[in-house]
């Protein structure tokens, strides 16, 4: 049966069985998009819709944070005018929905990765190159 | 089917004490930030809030030139301008005079939108795809990937020092030994790369630069002019203002050069392209057979503009200031360990609870 351990205890049984690297989707240019396409690696660990539905949001959030729109040219109109020393001072469109996305991620893992011995890593720590996908080697308890 | 037992993984497991054990003499080592390892040839001061190339050699000149004409124009023009003319001539003189400085400031010390290089597994993992693929005669794969942009086929090269396919429109940058995203040119003026995160303020540079200079040489020669009205001819006038001619020719020499550059650049603005591929023609061979071969362009030039100059700011992707984790780690370990996600970036507490497990767990 299945029991909520602390991540020290499972670090010494689970150890790393592989790391899946989801890449970028350029076929819309250079805005920050993965790809959908679910990998095999995964298929007995996670259901392909659940999957692709958090790589969707993710690349929805990605969306949003690039959206060429009314607020970020009056960020960017703004910052121009004041020779650009509100960056100093403020955070902009982009790090609001980063902060935004790293929750994502830390809900995705909590809800539905963590119970089934995976793990996402935010794609900001790899450059906005790859989503990695650690899984981990499933054992069983034997108590 | 095989009959699996998935462990939950609790995310929030990590703060037992038992672990803090091992680290204490951890604590004694001072953590280091990711910028005293960073492995592009850059220089990092602020303790990693300013970046610049290694190779900075004429950025001193260009503000000394700017500050030094600049003060003379404020010195020995502007009284004269002010009692003859108006007050405004100072007035704008400085505020051109700020823009430029800030604009070169910050194109000079923000990072240009380096990619930093791939960890060691997804190095493998590139690899592996590329020799899947390859062929299976002697000759070695070719490093390279072709995509669809927009219905347009654009090859990704591999990047050996990066050791990952370059994004698109991303180059490496040989002087200093980065991929840069978006990559305009290196420029030795600015002593750094001009790429996506600071080609705006690039951009405003040269734009204000060029006003700057026009609007000196205007007055400097509006002086001249009038003093030698007042006076006794131009000569003479000439020769009671050395400071001014000293202005007039910096100033006459760097406006054909600053204003062409102005001009260059608004072209490359309008037309979303940058320095690197209007000089390779990566799209100018389609001009003519259809319409422009560039897929990143928005085919609108005011789109162009202002998703060029101003778009979102996109973040610095090399985490410069964060803290590495400590040499002390076996090396295995610390690949497999990496960074979980849900630790917070400074929070060197949880960190050394990492450390405890990973010694624990080699124990």
């Amino acid at each position: 049966m299945a029991e909520t351990h602390s991540l020290q205890d499972m670090r010494q049984q689970a150890a790393i069985a592989a790391k899946v690297f989801i890449q970028r989707d350029y076929t819309n240019g250079t805005v920050c998009q993965f790809q959908t396409k679910f990998p095999s690696e995964l298929e007995t660990r996670i259901d392909k819709q659940q999957f692709e539905e958090t790589v969707r949001t993710l690349n929805n959030l990605y969306a949003e944070a690039e959206k060429l729109g009314g607020s970020s040219y009056l960020e960017g109109c703004l910052a121009c005018l004041t020779a650009y020393t509100i960056f100093l001072c403020m955070e902009t469109h982009y790090e609001k929905v980063l902060k935004k996305i790293a929750k994502f991620i830390q809900e995705q893992n909590d809800k539905i990765y963590a119970p089934r011995g995976l793990l996402l890593t935010d794609p900001i720590e790899r450059g906005l190159r790859v989503v990695e996908v650690t899984i981990f080697e499933d054992r069983s308890l034997g108590r | 089917m095989k009959n699996c037992e998935y462990q939950q993984i609790d995310p929030r497991g990590l703060s037992t004490p038992s672990s803090t054990q091992p680290c204490t003499e951890n604590n004694v080592q001072r953590s280091r930030r990711k910028w005293e390892v960073f492995p592009g040839k850059n220089r990092f001061y602020c303790d990693g809030r300013i970046i610049l190339a290694r190779q900075s050699g004429i950025l001193p000149l260009t503000l000394g030139l700017i500050i030094v004409t600049s003060g003379l124009f404020f010195a020995f023009d502007c009284p004269f301008l002010v009692t003859h003319l108006t007050v405004c001539i100072p007035v704008i003189g400085g505020v051109l005079f700020v823009f430029v400085v800030t604009s070169l400031l910050q194109t000079s010390f923000t990072d240009p939108g380096i990619l930093p290089r791939t960890l060691p597994d997804e190095a493998a993992d590139i690899e592996k795809q590329i020799d899947t693929s390859g062929s299976s005669t002697y000759h070695p794969p070719p490093r390279t990937k072709e995509i669809l942009i927009n219905q347009q086929v654009v090859k990704l090269k591999y990047c050996f020092t990066c050791k990952m396919f370059r994004p698109p429109r991303t180059s490496h940058c040989s002087m200093c030994d980065n991929c840069v995203e978006r990559f305009d040119h290196h420029c030795p003026w600015v002593g750094n790369c001009v790429g996506k995160r600071n080609y705006r303020f690039f951009y405003s540079f040269i734009v204000s630069l060029s006003f700057h200079t026009s609007f000196i040489f205007g007055c400097v020669v509006t002086h001249l002019t009038l003093r030698s009205q007042g006076g006794n001819g131009l000569v003479l006038a000439l020769q009671e203002n050395p400071a001014s001619v000293v202005e007039l020719v910096i100033c006459f020499f760097s406006i054909w050069s600053i204003l062409g550059l102005s001009g260059f650049h608004t072209y490359l603005v309008a037309f979303n392209l940058t320095t690197n591929e209007d000089i390779k023609g990566s799209w100018s061979s389609k001009r003519g057979a259809e319409d422009s071969g560039n897929p990143y362009t928005y085919d609108n030039i005011f789109t162009n503009f202002c998703a060029t100059l101003c778009g979102p700011m996109p973040p610095s992707l090399i985490d410069r200031r964060g803290f590495l984790p400590p040499e002390d780690i076996p090396p295995a370990v610390a690949v497999d360990m990496g960074r979980p996600p849900f630790l917070a970036k400074n929070d060197t507490n949880m960190e050394e609870n990492c450390q405890g497990f990973a010694l624990s767990c080699t124990a």
